[in-house]
């Protein structure tokens, strides 16, 4: 498969456009409308509408035929404008589990027959292997299925599910054990024990997320419904009610002739939340989508809108908040030397180390202390670290360099009759104290100086603490340092509360506590230990490259592997119920102005007096309540963009950004539909002279 | 000097709101101590009284009902009164106390009149001096009055212990509620008030009706000369009191409060008043205690006296501006169906306190009142009774209308809502929906139906759209349990005492249950402590918000009733037609 990550599909990409025009006209079908119970009223009314347009070809009526046809028509527009704004959101998650799905193809697996053994295997075909089978898979064949590398390590491509192309070590036992079917081994030969059966697979379960097949309504969605469908009721109601008032009317005043059918479907179409109701699956589904295109699966849809409701974030400090790797940041010289002689010695004693922390001593050096050397003499002879003597360095003619614990360089330099100076302790101390790690340097029997190691902070991830306070979300970091170190960290990271010294258990006690007092907790992890906190927690965000148990225990899974993801998850939940409330609202809102334009409209020949409320002066009854329908419908179409893109979500307090919405949306809601009517009504004006 | 009196008219109002929003805090939190069991200034004389009577009643002291028990509780109890009260008025011939020998009342207007008390609503399709025994009136409706007005406040307390216990299978008592209710709350202060009405010349007494003849003969149409009349008496100050404070609204007289033996000065106006709007107002205070923030109480009470407020200036200036057609009486006012002792003043703020609360009681005939005016009235009732309702029916509904703007709200900014630490899911949603919509629904189905019967429209006295609005009054108030009634509708035959009664109950327990039910489901919920993320319900946005909202599920429903009634009434008078 090409890479899943690469653009964002458009909008309106014509071949989605087309199967979209496609499925809108097949979801007419009562029997899959249903789902969408105000549409399902919108349909009916259409039926009627048109059934009434035919009679009155037929037998006559008191209205003239083009408007009870144009009624007819724009109703049933507006149906399929909300089965396109789904088929839509539907179609672009459909294309992407296509292109998932060309990945999960059958291939021969070696499945063997006893445990242990690699001599003896037979050939199934993968859709024929269970949980629990164990199959011996080679350089340059497909893995058949989810599971777990029991046996060996191999280098594997796992562009086809990450869309990331450098491959991945995969080994027996730690963290990177899982696998994925479907993904490729480059070298070497594992042994895989399958944890998934057929269908139930991971790539199985991302496709019919991305499909949104199994997409279920979530608690949100359907508290929304039970709103949308109670307005609808009244105003079904409040339209029958307008028919008795109307009987009534013509014979206290005497004149006029009652409202006709069509007038009183147009009303209940007009007054019921259609923009929402059409817009409402779309949002979610396109919600979904978002995040895939930002390369994270959500497992399900509660996980997302739970996410918009985290107020607390439990993260890991290495690799989330830090680099994974410290890095040098200081040569601080002891007893008289300078900086630059503490810079050379640890340059030398770094060059043939291939650490990261030995890598970033070289790059200080040379970078911050103009170092020119880049290679040592061929006599030279490197001496690389172990743990029995904690530190490495370079024999060069006679001379040594040596950097490593102060510990093992001190006990190092008294071998040879040197000494440590007095200022050495205090340095190394002042360094840890402040978070660091200090490294000694040492050139034969003389100490020169110490390097400062130093966790460093990711890219950015200050400003992003900053905006998750403004979200009103609360970061804790867990961290296995001791408490100084953390508390360092923690500090110049920004982050509100940490967890030093943590282990496993920790993690589930701090979220069970948090919990129990009323929070949403989110946490990232991808360790088997992690496991039972991921289970925990209310959005457990495992990365792609964690162990199965962790991937299993989470519902959100990052593809990327990169912690911070959480935010952008925490922003589509957010964004998903921001659109539903501003599009109800603004759904609401409309009703005033299509009030004015059809109350009027339907009664002038009542009450002539009526006129009064007609504030948009539309031209005739007819035009007047057909440019409410019209709009009703145009809404549809032009708000699918929104829908499917979401509206922007502002990190600021939540009052501001309540009457911020309720000003566009309410506000803007309620005026908008007396211009656009009022335009509808000029331009039909124009087409009936 | 119409600008005196309106000077005049305004400075009573604003006193009377002030000495209400003063009022507020300390009747507030009496409530809330009576309920929470601390001790109050009354505990010393009642204390003892309460305990003798949950003794005698086998009422355990720390017996607490989940939300299913305290609904059914409830729902007996109410049911075992609709069926005393019915029984009362059917043998009232037979029973004592009735010295001018009424008969018992026909079946279907009987029925219709013990659901009408039970429910708090006090229609009145009977016309008390010529009906009612003064049995009847003080052991069977005015024993309602208190029940019914307790009834409402149980269903307050236990909906707000919902949202303030957390993991709580339980919401109260029904039985030590409903004590503590008449006990401490009713009837202390239904004594005092009806010692001061007496002290203004209410009267209260148990004598026959006497004849006294007129000073100047009066002369009817069809020549015939009325030297004498006759003037009802009875127990009125005892019945009065509640009358107002419980928001019940039943009068003594057919004339209710307009009656100079229930309401004989301006003074005992604003004393009516003001028991009338208490409790409701108060409450809002006693659910701010409860809920540990005083601020989430006063933005209730600030929502509901904004609209009040707004809703009294529309009215009074419409009744001041009066009818182009009528010439103004001597005092240069507009005073059809209003009584002089009152004035414009009096009548309107009694007239928007009575159906803002759900109590139904006039002092003037709402019949009479601007088409402007009177469709204040009736917007009142319709907003669904929550400008501040009705005695704790007044609370719960507003509560359910916040539930809904926290609903619509909390998904604006990003959260999945919730309200007082609570979250709002699918249960609340619809329990919010019965609350707030049920009455609407009633109303809506009830006035079709009305409108394009025989029965129906048979009993409209005034036709045009005048009549449109008569009925729509008549069923707005009894699915919203208020009571009063544009006067032109004859509503005692059996097609409205049937359908009235059917709406008094649907429109009272439906919405109660649901309270009770959503406190249930909530008492069971955890606590969700603030964030910054949070939706802050105590702030200017959110109780400007909760008024709209309120204000566009009123409007939006009765938008084309209100135009093809009061509105067209507006244009034609003012075309002159």
């Amino acid at each position: 498969m090409e890479n899943i990550k690469t653009k964002e599909t458009t909008i309106f990409e014509s071949g989605l456009l087309r199967q979209a025009l496609l499925d809108s006209l097949k979801k007419l079908n009562p029997v899959s409308i249903w789902r969408n119970p105000v549409m399902l009223l919108v349909e009916i009314g259409s039926i009627i509408t048109t059934i009434s347009f035919f009679a009155g070809l037929f037998f006559g009526s008191g209205e003239p035929s083009w408007f009870t046809a144009s009624v007819s028509i724009w109703l049933w527009l507006t149906v399929i404008f909300s089965n396109f704004a789904e088929s839509l959101a539907e179609g672009r998650g459909k294309a992407r589990a296509e292109s998932l799905r060309k990945t999960r193809t059958e291939v021969m697996a070696k499945k063997l027959i006893e445990t242990g053994s690699k001599e003896k295997y037979e050939l199934i075909s993968s859709a024929n292997l269970h949980k629990g089978d164990c199959v011996l898979v080679e350089a340059g064949e497909m893995i058949p299925g989810d599971g777990e590398v029991v046996e060996g390590a191999a280098l594997v491509n796992e562009s086809s599910v990450t869309g990331e192309s450098a491959p991945v070590v995969r080994e027996s036992g730690g963290d990177r054990s899982a696998v994925t079917g479907g993904t490729k081994v480059i070298s070497n030969q594992i042994t895989v024990r399958i944890t998934a059966n057929p269908g139930e697979a991971f790539l199985d379960r991302m496709i019919s997320m991305v499909e949104g097949a199994k997409r279920r309504k979530t608690p949100n969605e359907i508290a929304l419904e039970v709103l949308l469908i109670s307005l609808t009721v009244v105003f079904l109601l409040v339209v029958i009610n307008f028919n008795s008032l109307s009987i009534y009317s013509i014979q206290a005043a005497g004149q006029g002739t009652p409202v006709s059918i069509t007038v009183l479907i147009a009303l209940f179409v007009c007054l019921a939340p259609t923009t929402i109701a059409a817009l409402l699956p779309a949002i979610g589904i396109a919600g979904m989508d978002r995040l895939f295109s930002k390369n994270v699966i959500a497992l399900s849809g509660r996980a997302i809108e739970a996410s918009g409701d985290v107020d607390i974030l439990l993260l890991d400090k290495t690799g989330t908040i830090t680099l994974g790797d410290r890095q040098a940041v200081e040569f601080i010289p002891v007893s008289g030397r300078s900086e630059q002689e503490v810079a050379n010695a640890a340059l030398l004693a770094s060059l043939t180390d291939e650490t990261p922390e030995g890598r970033s001593v070289v790059v200080l050096a040379k970078n911050q202390y103009k170092m020119r050397l880049t290679e040592l003499p061929h006599s030279a002879r490197s001496i690389p670290f172990t743990a029995q003597t904690r530190m490495s360095g370079v024999d060069i003619d006679g001379n040594s360099y040596r950097k490593g614990a102060s510990g093992a360089i001190i006990e190092y330099v008294r071998s040879k009759d040197g000494n440590a100076p007095p200022e050495l302790e205090e340095s190394v101390k002042s360094i840890a104290k402040s978070g660091g790690t200090p490294l000694v340097v040492c050139h034969n029997n003389e100490i020169l100086g110490v390097i400062h190691l130093k966790d460093i902070l990711k890219g950015g991830i200050r400003e992003r603490f900053i905006q998750l306070r403004k979200m009103g979300i609360k970061t804790v970091m867990i961290t296995g340092d001791n408490y100084l170190t953390a508390a360092a960290i923690a500090a110049e990271a920004g982050v509100d509360d940490f967890l030093s010294e943590a282990k496993p258990e920790d993690k589930l006690r701090l979220i069970r506590e948090n919990q129990q007092q009323g929070h949403m907790v989110a946490m990232t992890g991808d360790g088997t230990n992690d496991a039972p906190a991921l289970a925990q927690a209310d959005v457990a965000v495992a990365m792609n490259t964690g162990t199965q148990p962790a991937r299993e225990a989470a519902n959100i899974i990052d593809l990327d592997s990169n912690p911070t993801k959480l935010m952008d998850i925490v922003e589509i939940g957010k964004q998903i119920l921001i659109t539903r409330g501003t599009l109800t609202t603004f759904s609401i809102a409309n009703d005033v102005a299509k009030y004015f334009a059809i109350i009027p409209a339907a009664m002038i020949s009542i009450y002539p007096q009526l006129d009064i409320l007609n504030i948009m002066h539309l031209a005739n009854p007819y035009s007047a309540i057909l440019s409410a329908v019209i709009f009703n419908a145009i809404i549809i179409p032009m708000l699918i963009p929104l829908a499917l893109k979401g509206v922007k979500y502002r990190p600021m307090p939540a009052e501001k950004l309540l009457m911020y919405n309720l000003f566009v949306y309410g506000l803007g809601g309620m005026i908008a539909p007396f211009i656009g009517i009022k335009i509808i009504d000029i331009v039909i004006r124009v087409f009936m002279h | 000097m119409p600008d005196m009196e309106i000077l005049f008219d305004i400075t009573g109002m604003l006193f009377l709101l002030v000495v209400l929003t003063l009022l507020v805090k300390p009747f507030g939190t009496y409530i809330s101590n009576v309920y929470q069991g601390n001790r109050t200034i009354l505990s010393p004389i009642l204390m003892p009284l309460e305990g003798l009577i949950n003794r005698a009643a086998g009422v355990k002291q720390d017996e607490e009902m989940d939300w299913e028990e305290y609904a059914t509780t409830l729902l007996l109890f109410n049911g075992m009164g609709l069926i005393v009260l019915f029984l009362i008025l059917l043998l009232q011939g037979i029973l004592p106390l009735n010295p001018q020998g009424f008969p018992g009342f026909p079946l279907d207007l009987a029925f219709n009149t013990a659901v009408s008390f039970v429910t708090n609503t006090n229609w009145q399709a009977y016309s008390g001096e010529s009906a009612a025994s003064y049995l009847t009136q003080m052991s069977g409706l005015a024993v309602q009055n208190f029940l019914s007005a307790a009834t409402g406040l149980c269903v307050a307390i236990a909906f707000i212990r919902g949202f303030t216990r957390h993991t709580s299978q339980t919401i109260g008592n029904f039985w030590k509620d409903m004590t503590k209710s008449v006990l401490y709350i009713l009837l202390p202060i239904s004594i005092i008030a009806a010692l001061l009405l007496v002290s203004q010349g209410v009267i209260q007494n148990f004598d026959p009706y006497t004849n006294s003849s007129l000073l100047q003969p009066v002369q009817t149409s069809d020549g015939q000369t009325i030297v004498n009349q006759t003037l009802a008496l009875g127990p009125v100050a005892s019945q009065e009191a509640i009358k107002e404070f419980g928001t019940n609204g039943g009068g003594f007289f057919n004339a209710n409060s307009a009656h100079p033996f229930e309401n004989p000065t301006p003074l005992t106006n604003y004393l009516e008043i003001l028991l009338i709007l208490l409790i409701p107002f108060s409450l809002t205070y006693t659910f701010g205690r409860f809920s540990g923030n005083t601020r989430q109480g006063w933005a209730l009470f600030t929502t509901m006296m904004m609209l009040f407020i707004v809703l009294l200036g529309v009215m009074y200036w419409s009744e001041y501006s009066g009818n182009p057609l009528v010439k103004p009486v001597a005092s240069g006012s507009y005073l059809e169906g209003k009584e002089v002792r009152f004035g414009i003043g009096g009548s309107v703020l009694f007239a928007v306190s009575t159906t803002a609360t759900s109590t139904g009681a006039v002092n003037a005939m709402h019949d009479s009142l601007t088409p402007i005016g009177g469709m204040v009235t009736m917007l009142l009732i319709l907003l669904g009774e929550v400008v501040p309702g009705g005695v704790g029916s007044g609370l719960y509904t507003i509560l359910a209308f916040a539930i809904i703007a926290v609903f619509i709200a909390g998904l604006m900014i990003g959260r999945t809502p919730e309200y007082l630490g609570k979250k709002i899911e699918v249960f609340e949603m619809w329990m919010s929906v019965l609350i707030v919509l049920t009455s609407g629904i009633l109303v809506l189905i009830f006035v079709s139906v009305a409108l394009v019967t025989y029965f129906g429209i048979s009993s409209i006295l005034n036709p045009g759209p005048h009549g449109l609005s008569e009925i729509l009054y008549a069923f707005a108030s009894v699915a919203n349990n208020n009571g009063s009634a544009f006067a032109g509708l004859n509503a005692n035959t059996l097609f409205y005492n049937l359908v009235t009664a059917l709406a008094m109950l649907i429109g009272r327990f439906v919405p109660a249950v649901a309270a009770l039910a959503m406190a249930g489901s909530l008492s069971k919920k955890k606590y969700i402590p603030p964030s910054i993320g949070t939706l802050p319900t105590h702030q200017v946005t959110f109780v400007l918000w909760l008024a709209v909202v309120i204000l566009i599920v009123g409007a939006l429903t009765f938008f084309p009733a209100l135009s093809l009634g009061p509105v067209v009434e507006h244009m034609i008078m003012n075309a002159g037609q």
